[in-house]
């Protein structure tokens, strides 16, 4: 089966039920995407399947035949980076760093459908993005930033 | 302790090519000093361990402790980089391997800044102050005629300057001025201590390249995922390896040896199957099935438990501090208040499960690991593989958190074990399952407060006792129950000025793995003051600030020695870093002030308020909840007051105090981990929730910075936060919690 990923053609002829978290991560050598639970509760994994943010430890390779996968190290475009990974950096979000890929992929896709969320909207959508260090204030005030536009994408 | 080492490892870790062009040295060294030698090649100027400075004017900095989200990694290079007056773009971070030369590696007990900044500042000043004087020599001029800034060397007398490389070589043949010898910089003058400098590894974060233990990748490497006994001291007894075997991608099926006491770090046990990749080793370990028998700690059942720590509350006093005499006090007081506390296991939880590579590379391992001490991965692997510790070079890598778990390389054990049976890289994969059911727990708490009151309102005595398994008992088996260490942390250094005031514990033994989490048994402890304050204020008919200003009374420092305490002060002398209860009342008051606590709240609001010194830091604490009809509570803001001495990086000081709220706010919440049949009940983030964001108050610090001695940061914000959650619970609803977690007591 064929699918992309961050714009690139892949063929797969693997076991079909393998989740993407690990075809990612130890196939494709693509680690940026974490391994926080494999059970679909804490969204470290979070990567988009056609733009929309899916938990790739629950999504099998069967499902994403025919897909475009992005992952946090395809979000920017080369050293143009994301409105929101900027304002990551601006905002000294991360702590020790690991849950940042599913915040951002989480955050971006959200973004992507509700340019101007609510308070509460972020709520919503970011409620299956653990952050163990607490950083959530800080994920708050990225996104508000970037849906404010005060920050916009760029070099880091 | 004095010996070798041999530069060339060194080389091995450096990021970016061309810092040291061919340098092979051997000096000797002495491990925990400081400017221990002086090293002359290839012209580069090796002013301590920590710190070197390249012919092109590079400086690398050796970071020996890990970065698991506390700041140490950019900290630690602000205090050399702002002695030495390094240009920021110019420093080589250089992320330390093992080594005793480094000294105390274990990135633990808030210590990274508070035990290594005179070091660090030392370090920098010393190099900067070699470079003046090879500068002015060769300029023939007197070394008060130059000037180091920004990398360059001035002459104050001609106005000209030279980059630092230029001078490199030559002072690079001077000897290190020692600590009585340097300078520093004048508070005024600094670019780096105190400033909020960007984390080093930010830009890797954000775009998801930065390499944590999960993330190691090694040339056909094979991943390994086990099974361990469920109960600690269990033994495997059965699996069917054909079936394990028939997996594709499955590789082999290992049994893990035999775990035996002491607990101390120690591998498991159990069996493990290694594939070409996690999902396949997974698959495979299922269909393995292995099965266990329990050993001696399958009765172990935390509900039952619990009521052999009250027994203990109610039998033999182990007296650990005794002012005056409480029982008279009690005897004769207006109004006694006696409070029951239980706090139970808790679990770390970092996002990252632990995970290990092992390599051999001829007679040598090399391990990456995120653990919290390379050097205790050395000690702890060493005697399973047949090396010494130091044949064994591992590095840290990223930690994706850690809050102690990490300092227990258990897991490095089984990945070094098996790259050995398969003779190939492996990488040992913790789940989230493997993660909370074989963890080193927080410990399981009672405790008993009684205070008495005089016809005004005063405290006259106050009469504690706790009883806990200890996280010594993992390491020495006779332990029974709390030691001075552990009663140290908040029981000992009890601020009160009352007169009367006894601290006691009740024995207690261990049942699984019992180890530190952040802030460790302050938890239990600060959970219990802060509450019992409430509650006599509450019963003298005072504000709770009132109460805690009355209880602390008088400005001075207090001697724990003096009422009979053994006080370890968090390994630091009382000269350094007393408990002055000037600075607790001064963050009371301050969070008094930001929150505006004592003001009238709205039906079903609350604010509550603690405060605590831990870790050599004051932490004051105010909280609002918002508890619905239906019980429902919400916890909407916090304020935090906080004064860890000098602050170096204060936006990471803010957020370590964010995140403490936060993470005191789940142990509040939701905090419980428990044992039936001796296996641990909860698997995985569903049964041990932690805060998610819209639980997570808004939280406001501010950071009183009344010494130039750094205190701990990472933490210290944790301990006030519960009582204040369950304090601001009682002011909304008269409902008091004793026990943690909240849960369902609001609704039930």
């Amino acid at each position: 089966m064929d699918f992309k990923i961050n714009g690139r053609a892949i063929s797969y002829d693997g076991d079909g039920e393998m989740p993407l978290l690990w075809y990612l991560r130890d196939l494709a050598g693509m680690t940026g995407t974490k391994f926080g639970c494999g059970a679909g509760l804490c969204g470290a994994c979070t990567v988009h399947v056609d733009g929309m943010a899916v938990r790739s430890c629950q999504t099998w390779m069967d499902d994403v035949e025919g897909t475009e996968v992005t992952t946090i190290e395809g979000l920017g475009t080369g050293d143009m980076l994301h409105a929101l990974q900027i304002a990551w950096a601006e905002n000294n979000v991360p702590q020790c760093g690991y849950c940042q890929s599913g915040q951002i992929m989480q955050a971006a896709s959200l973004l992507a459908d509700n340019p101007n969320p609510t308070d509460e909207d972020i709520d919503m959508a970011m409620s299956g993005n653990i952050c163990r260090c607490g950083t959530y204030q800080r994920i708050k005030k990225s996104i508000r930033d970037v849906a404010d536009g005060k920050i916009k994408g760029g070099k880091l | 302790m004095t010996h070798m080492v041999e530069n060339v490892s060194r080389r091995g870790v450096l990021k970016g090519a061309g810092i040291i062009g061919g340098l092979v040295l051997t000096a000797p060294l002495v491990s925990k000093g400081l400017m221990a030698a002086i090293k002359k090649a290839s012209g580069q100027l090796e002013a301590s361990n920590y710190l070197s400075i390249s012919e092109d004017g590079t400086v690398n900095i050796y970071i020996h402790r890990v970065e698991m989200g506390q700041g140490s990694r950019t900290g630690l290079p602000q205090i050399i980089a702002d002695e030495l007056d390094a240009d920021w773009s110019r420093i080589n971070f250089v992320a330390a391997f093992g080594d005793q030369k480094f000294g105390d590696q274990n990135t633990d007990g808030s210590t990274s800044i508070r035990k290594f900044y005179d070091t660090f500042r030392h370090a920098g000043a010393a190099a900067r102050m070699m470079l003046e004087q090879a500068a002015a020599e060769k300029w023939g001029v007197s070394a008060d005629q130059v000037m180091a800034k920004e990398h360059r060397i001035h002459n104050k007398a001609t106005g000209k300057s030279a980059d630092y490389s230029e001078f490199v070589a030559a002072a690079a043949e001077l000897p290190v001025p020692d600590a009585t010898k340097v300078s520093y910089k004048a508070k005024a003058d600094r670019r780096y201590i105190g400033k909020s400098v960007r984390n080093i590894y930010m830009k890797d974060f954000v775009t998801g390249s930065s390499q944590f233990g999960q993330d190691v990748r090694r040339e056909g490497m094979l991943y390994a995922v086990a099974k361990r006994p469920p109960v600690v001291g269990g033994k495997l007894t059965g699996y069917n390896k054909e079936a394990a075997m028939a997996v594709k991608g499955v590789v082999d099926v290992v049994e893990l040896p035999v775990f035996e006491k002491p607990i101390m770090f120690k591998p498991l046990g159990g069996l493990a199957v290694l594939a070409t990749n996690t999902y396949a080793a997974k698959k495979g370990l299922e269909a393995a099935a292995p099965e266990f028998e329990a050993g001696d700690n399958g009765g172990y059942d935390t509900a039952e438990y619990e009521k052999i720590l009250w027994q203990a509350i109610d039998g033999e006093d182990v007296n650990h501090l005794k002012r005056g005499d409480v029982d008279t006090a009690l005897a004769n007081a207006v109004t006694v208040v006696e409070a029951d506390y239980f706090v139970p296991h808790l679990h770390h939880a970092p996002m990252e499960p632990p995970a290990a590579t092992a390599e051999w590379q001829g007679d040598t391992l090399r391990m990456w690991v995120c653990c919290q001490d390379p050097q205790s991965v050395q000690d702890t692997v060493a005697p399973y593989v047949g090396l010494k510790p130091v044949q064994i070079h591992v590095e840290a890598t990223l930690l994706g958190g850690a809050f102690g778990r990490k300092s227990k390389p258990d897991f490095a054990a089984e990945a070094a074990i098996l790259a050995k049976h398969a003779g190939k890289p492996v990488k040992m994969v913790w789940t989230r399952e493997d993660d909370m059911q074989h963890s080193y727990y927080h410990t399981i708490s009672a405790q008993r407060v009684k205070g008495a009151l005089d016809v005004d309102g005063r405290v006259t005595a106050w009469k504690h006792k706790t009883a806990f398994p200890s996280i010594f008992e993992i390491f020495d088996p006779r332990t029974e129950g709390p030691v001075a260490m552990e009663m140290g942390l908040g029981l000992l250094d009890i601020p009160f000025e009352t007169p009367n005031l006894q601290v006691d514990a009740g024995k207690a033994r261990g049942h699984v793995r019992i180890g530190w989490m952040r802030s460790v048994t302050n938890i239990q402890h600060a959970f219990a003051l802060g509450s019992f304050v409430d509650e006599l204020a509450h019963a003298g008919g005072k504000r709770t600030d009132d109460m805690w200003l009355e209880l602390i009374g008088s400005d001075r420092m207090i001697d724990p020695a003096k009422d009979g305490a053994d006080y370890s002060n968090y390994g630091e002398t009382l000269d350094r870093h007393p408990v002055d209860t000037a600075r607790l009342k001064a963050v009371l008051k301050k969070a008094v002030e930001m929150s505006g606590y004592g003001k009238e709240m709205p039906k079903g609001h609350g604010l509550g308020i603690s405060v605590h010194r831990s870790f050599v830091t004051y932490v004051a604490n105010v909280v609002e909840v918002v508890v619905g009809d239906d019980g429902r509570l919400s916890v909407p803001r916090a304020w935090v007051a906080a004064d860890c001495g000098l602050a170096v990086n204060p936006d990471r000081v803010k957020a370590q105090m964010e995140g403490a709220v936060v993470f005191g706010t789940s142990i509040a919440l939701h905090g419980e981990i428990t044992a039936k049949d001796g296996r641990i009940e909860q698997s995985n983030f569903d049964g041990y929730p932690v805060c998610r964001i819209e639980e997570s108050p808004h939280v406001e610090v501010a950071i009183l910075e009344t010494t130039g001695v750094p205190g701990g940061v990472g933490e210290p914000g944790v301990p006030p936060v519960a009582p204040a959650i369950t304090n601001a619970i009682f002011a909304a609803t008269g409902n008091r919690i004793r026990r943690l977690p909240i849960g369902h007591q609001m609704t039930a």
